[in-house]
């Protein structure tokens, strides 16, 4: 049981217990195309596959414990598989999404393999030097990847038939784009949802806290470790794959650190002990970079000192430090009353 | 294949190592100490490059300017870790790893952008210093000199460290606080300090071998995590924390380099990447590390 169950289990009051707060969020975000601009929905479709991205790294991080400073290979790997499959062999999106995170799935397999054998510290630096090592395949490999020049003009998905559903009859490509993005990431997030609250997902969470004793009880932890390994790289793919479509493009800019600490401040800024603080720290970080890139071409300067103030001030990123405000403000009127 | 090409790839092959022996061993000494992998042990480097390159233009561009300039850089970024473990790092040793490698991340990214802010994005470069201008025919191989003097001082740099680590009470004191930092403490010696200045010293080589390549290669942004990578698959071959096992592995890895041009040429570093994985089959924790958990 994580954090977020315990405290929403105590905490919420019986009115906003009965709604269903993640489909009021869903349903909300499904309007942005009809109320918003043409920028509220680009940037809403940022934010959903972004959200993904950080709930499958999340798996690693705060259910497994695991420290991955490479997850961006997935993410890459997915990314080029979709792009590669849908632009120079012409395959239908709804193959090639799936083969995208089967492939960065496997890709996490064979690394992951080596990764797990390893404890903590090196588990981190080995994650790190195994997705550069996919950068530099990536920006080499000419032939396949396009080198630097990367993969432009990835086609949209054929999503024609959307038109004949309700109200979508005049919209454009990059609305309907958004809605089947949305809908995609929401089924992903339910699947990873589930995923965590099953026993395999118990077992991750007892590895994370107390792996010798988890070892001692019988458990593989190293097979544990490397499926969530591979679970997390398969999530990530999917993400990487609908990044790809949405940026027209595949880079070899996707591959690069950056974008891992990008996604990892994105999960310690939401908070990593609970389901929805990655796709908040998602939000606050696409707009934060919106607005901070304008004023300036410093963002891994911006980055890293919002890393160092959470670090020393708000370990428990937003949603820890708002669940601990509702604590404290619950706390406070269950005094004042008594 | 000729003699002298293979010999002139094994003396590229061991400048290579004995520059990321330099770098290596830092990162692997502030591990064997203070169990922190310092991701920021690659930017310490890189702003050893720029500070040096920096003192070479204001002191005079020609002229044997280098060694001072090479010095001053090594000497500043030594300073910056001192005040760096001192002001932040240390209130991190109790909690859990992930905050210590987060904050060496954090470091990555500050100190990679305030490079780029103060030195721009292009490529810079210092000239060969002119004592050691010239280069010398070794079995039909034109070797630079100074490349032979970077060897020489890897090789000096190795020696003198593990005579250092073995043999001197400060050595010991070092030792000491790897195997345990708590009794250590009890004992009555100052352990804040060793980490400070085991952090100092680390920073210093990181600066010192960033201000000996730049006559070598081009100083430009990213530079950091290019070295980073390298010195991370170099710890993992000879294993980590272990003194030697930097000092081979980082012999191994120029080799491997070097000839691997010939099985993959256009992407020698497969060839490294390779070695890394069977390593990590046969002996995860490296050649010469122990088995940590």
């Amino acid at each position: 049981m994580t954090g977020a169950d315990v405290a929403l289990s105590h905490v919420s009051w019986p009115l906003s217990r009965r709604i269903p707060w993640t489909l009021v969020v869903f349903l909300a975000a499904a309007c942005v195309p009809f109320i918003g601009s043409r920028y509220d929905t680009f940037l809403g479709t940022q934010i959903a596959i972004e959200a993904l991205f950080a709930v499958s790294l999340n798996l690693l991080l705060g259910t497994t414990g695991l420290v991955s400073f490479g997850h961006v290979a997935y993410f890459g790997i997915g990314a080029y598989a979709c792009g590669i499959l849908m632009k120079t062999y012409g395959v239908p999106f709804w193959v090639a999404f799936p083969a995208a995170g089967l492939a960065a799935a496997l890709g996490a397999l064979v690394f992951g393999y080596f990764c797990v054998r390893l404890s903590k510290i090196y588990f981190a630096m080995l994650t790190l030097a195994f997705s550069q090592i996919v950068w530099a395949i990536c920006f080499k490999w000419n032939d396949v990847t396009g080198g630097d020049q990367g993969l432009p003009n990835i086609p949209y998905p054929d999503l024609d038939w959307m038109v004949l559903l309700p109200g979508l009859g005049h919209s454009s490509i990059a609305d309907r784009f958004y809605l089947m993005t949305l809908a995609l990431v929401a089924l992903s997030l339910a699947a990873v949802w589930k995923i965590t609250r099953s026993p395999f997902g118990r077992m991750l969470t007892s590895i994370r806290d107390n792996p010798e004793r988890a070892a001692f009880i019988g458990l593989n932890v190293r097979a544990y470790e490397l499926a969530a390994f591979v679970v997390a790289g398969a999530f990530a793919g999917l993400a990487g794959a609908l990044f790809g479509i949405f940026n027209r493009g595949v880079f070899a800019d996707y591959v690069f650190w950056a974008k891992s600490a990008e996604v990892m401040i994105m999960t310690i800024l939401g908070g990593m002990n609970y389901f929805w603080g990655p796709p908040v720290g998602a939000f606050a970080l696409v707009w934060l970079n919106q607005e901070i890139t304008s004023y300036t071409e410093y963002w891994p300067f911006v980055l890293g000192a919002i890393l160092l103030v959470l670090l020393y001030v708000f370990p428990g990123g937003i949603v820890g430090g708002v669940v601990a405000g509702y604590r404290y403000a619950r706390h406070r009127l269950a005094a004042h009353r008594a | 294949m000729a003699a002298s090409f293979l010999f002139s790839q094994f003396v590229g092959g061991l400048t290579t190592a004995m520059f990321l022996f330099l770098i290596a061993s830092g990162l692997s000494l502030v591990f064997g100490v203070m169990r922190v992998i310092n991701f920021a042990h690659g930017s310490f480097y890189m702003l050893g490059a720029y500070l040096a390159w920096q003192m070479v233009q204001w002191l005079h561009p020609s002229g044997e300017t280098f060694w001072p300039a090479a010095l001053f850089a090594a000497a500043s970024v030594a300073l910056l870790g001192a005040i760096i473990e001192r002001v932040l790092l240390r209130f991190l040793y109790g909690r859990e790893e992930l905050y210590q490698l987060l904050f060496t991340y954090a470091l990555v990214l500050i100190l990679g952008d305030a490079a780029k802010y103060v030195w721009g994005t292009g490529q810079l470069s210092v000239s060969r210093p002119p004592i050691l201008g010239g280069s010398i025919m070794l079995f039909g191989a034109t070797v630079p000199l100074y490349n032979l003097f970077v060897m020489a001082l890897g090789l000096a740099i190795a020696v003198g460290g593990w005579r250092m680590l073995s043999g001197t009470g400060a050595g010991r004191m070092v030792r000491a606080a790897s195997y345990d930092r708590e009794m250590l403490d009890a004992l009555g010696a100052n352990v804040g300090a060793i980490y400070t200045g085991m952090f100092a010293v680390s920073s210093f080589l990181a600066g010192l071998s960033g201000a000996l390549v730049t006559p070598i290669v081009g100083i430009v942004p990213g530079m950091d995590v290019e070295i980073i990578v390298q010195a991370f698959i170099v710890v993992v071959i000879g294993g980590l924390g272990s003194f030697w096992g930097t000092f081979w592995g980082s012999l191994i890895y120029g080799q491997v380099l070097s000839f691997g041009i010939l099985i993959f040429p256009g992407f020698s570093l497969f060839s490294v990447f390779a070695l890394m994985a069977v390593i990590l089959v046969v002996r995860p924790w490296g050649l010469l590390g122990r088995p940590i958990r």
